[in-house]
């Protein structure tokens, strides 16, 4: 099966929505779990990986929430398609590098996950768009409940589930959310915010996970703890979290709306200026200014446009999804002029932004930007 | 230091710079500290005698080089020096929360092979040897499940 014809349309995918989605991108939590006797991923030979990936693949295709699903061995998929399932965050950039020995099983609503021979045996993964990750926890419950009558776990009643990493032992379990905190950066509260946020045992990452950088002020938090805690108070814990989260980006919009107009006002317009204009733009370049977009739309200076308009952007002008659209390889250098083509085109019906939002004092335009 | 997570953050970089970004700067950062953090906590646990786990070969020297385990047996083999990690790393240093159902199973039965057993206890020492007898035979039910259990 292709996995482009698998996939949701860029589009579609962008149009999803769920419970604060203005701030949380998406809720996610994934469980690590291992087969008894059987060496690590890492470690194992390659015969032992593939019989690993013989017992597990049937046993995922099995489930009724995997009905229609896609599965694939890893080293039946091009660079290209396993880039493209990274930037839709469908799979770690680790699997990514997997060949022969690895799998993937995705089932139709791009929900459920399951990554067999990455760090670990099985490495499942339950999506949500919003903060939705008690719904998320509970269908990766299920999926686990189920598949533990098939394989058996390597489990211990001490330590847990025991996985490759000892960091990720004992739940094994994952929960994340991906959150938009454009204000939080503006107003240059960010670094106090993450460092209270790790003080609470958690970690704050950037768009990509582990080592990758905030782009377009995308931060992933998730529970760094896995031993010693119940899965459902890990869960509660997070979500009392994120809540606070939200109300601090809120507050922070709020407050550089009041205080900051000119900044605000300056930083959006500059960034619909450059992606609407611009002839040649990196990657780096276009998630952050359309992060400013973004923020732009939910504030009410884009009066008609959607914020899925933007989320379909920030996805398709990622290089894979770039890439993807044209048969030659590109350059970085060309995809830069593509990326900026197909910026001017479909910004063509964005108006420039509004000049300020109509509950907020009007702003005096035709004086210089303050600096 | 070559550990598990400084690789990884490398991999980012480079990774970075295949999509065109060629800027890794910033939250990476705090990443590398943190995971620098671990691998040095990880080489302190691991420091003294060669250890081997006798199921899957894996040494602390590769502890050492891949920040991974080699099997599940590793946790019992290399269990000491763990320790500390472990509670540097987590909240405690036993599970709490799911259970496989075959586990809780098993467990359940040995709560109740317990109990059992002090119901003996108690009617032998009553003379009660209608019950004792009674219990006995449900000692032994218990105890055949459990190696049924055991030996699936």
């Amino acid at each position: 099966m292709d996995i482009h014809e698998f996939l949701t349309s860029p589009a579609e995918a962008s149009k999803r929505s769920g419970p604060h989605d203005r701030i949380v991108l998406s809720s996610r939590v994934r469980l690590a779990r291992n087969l008894r006797g059987m060496a690590f991923p890492g470690w194992a030979k390659k015969p032992e990986r593939v019989k690993a990936l013989e017992t597990i693949r049937p046993a995922v295709e099995g489930l009724r929430q995997m009905g229609g699903a896609f599965s694939e061995s890893m080293d039946n998929l091009t660079a290209l398609d396993k880039q493209i399932l990274v930037e839709r965050h469908l799979i770690s950039r680790e699997h990514a590098a997997k060949n022969a020995g690895s799998g993937l099983v995705l089932n139709k609503e791009e929900s459920l996950c399951v990554m067999i021979n990455e760090e670990d045996h099985l490495r499942m993964q339950s999506l949500r768009p919003g903060l939705q990750i008690k719904d998320a926890w509970q269908a990766i419950d299920q999926v686990d409940s189920l598949l533990e009558k098939k394989v058996e776990y390597a489990f211990s009643p001490n330590l847990g589930y025991l996985t490759a990493c000892p960091t990720n032992l004992g739940t094994g379990i994952r929960v994340s959310a991906m959150l938009h905190l454009p204000a939080l950066v503006l107003g240059e509260q960010i670094n106090q915010i993450i460092q209270a946020v790790n003080k609470l045992g958690l970690a704050v990452r950037g768009l990509y996970g582990e080592g990758t950088e905030a782009l377009g002020n995308v931060f992933q938090v998730s529970n760094q703890m896995t031993l010693g805690e119940a899965e459902t108070d890990i869960v509660e814990r997070l979500n009392k979290v994120l809540a606070q989260l939200i109300e601090h980006e809120e507050n922070a919009r709020a407050t550089l709306l009041e205080s900051k107009p000119k900044v605000i006002l300056n930083q959006i317009g500059r960034a619909y200026g450059i992606l609407a204009n611009a002839h040649s733009i990196s990657s780096k370049e276009t998630m952050n200014l359309l992060s400013l977009l973004r923020l732009g739309v939910d504030i009410g200076l884009f009066p008609g446009t959607e914020r899925s308009l933007v989320d379909e952007l920030f996805l398709i002008t990622q290089p894979a999804h770039l890439q993807k659209r044209y048969s030659e390889k590109l350059s970085a250098e060309e995809r830069d002029l593509l990326r900026a083509d197909m910026l001017r085109e479909r910004l063509r019906h964005v108006s420039r932004p509004h000049p300020m939002p109509s509950s907020s004092p009007s702003p005096r335009l035709d004086k210089p930007n303050e600096s | 230091m070559v550990e598990g997570k400084t690789k990884k953050v490398d991999l980012c970089e480079s990774c970075s710079k295949a999509k065109g970004v060629d800027d890794p700067t910033g939250f990476s950062l705090a990443d590398l500290l943190l995971g620098l953090g671990a691998a040095q906590e990880m080489e302190q646990a691991m420091a003294g005698g060669e250890i081997k786990c006798p199921h899957c070969g894996f040494t602390q020297a590769d502890f050492k080089k891949a920040g991974r385990l080699g099997c599940a047996d590793c946790y019992a083999t290399f269990g000491e020096g763990l320790e500390s990690l472990l509670k540097t790393m987590h909240k405690g240093t036993k599970h709490v929360g799911k259970t496989p159902h075959a586990f809780r199973q098993s467990q359940d039965l040995a709560d109740k092979l317990k109990s059992l057993q002090s119901k003996l206890d108690k009617a032998v020492h009553d003379e009660d040897f209608e019950t004792a007898a009674h219990v006995r035979d449900e000692i032994n039910q218990v105890k055949n499940k459990i190696s049924e259990l055991t030996t699936s």
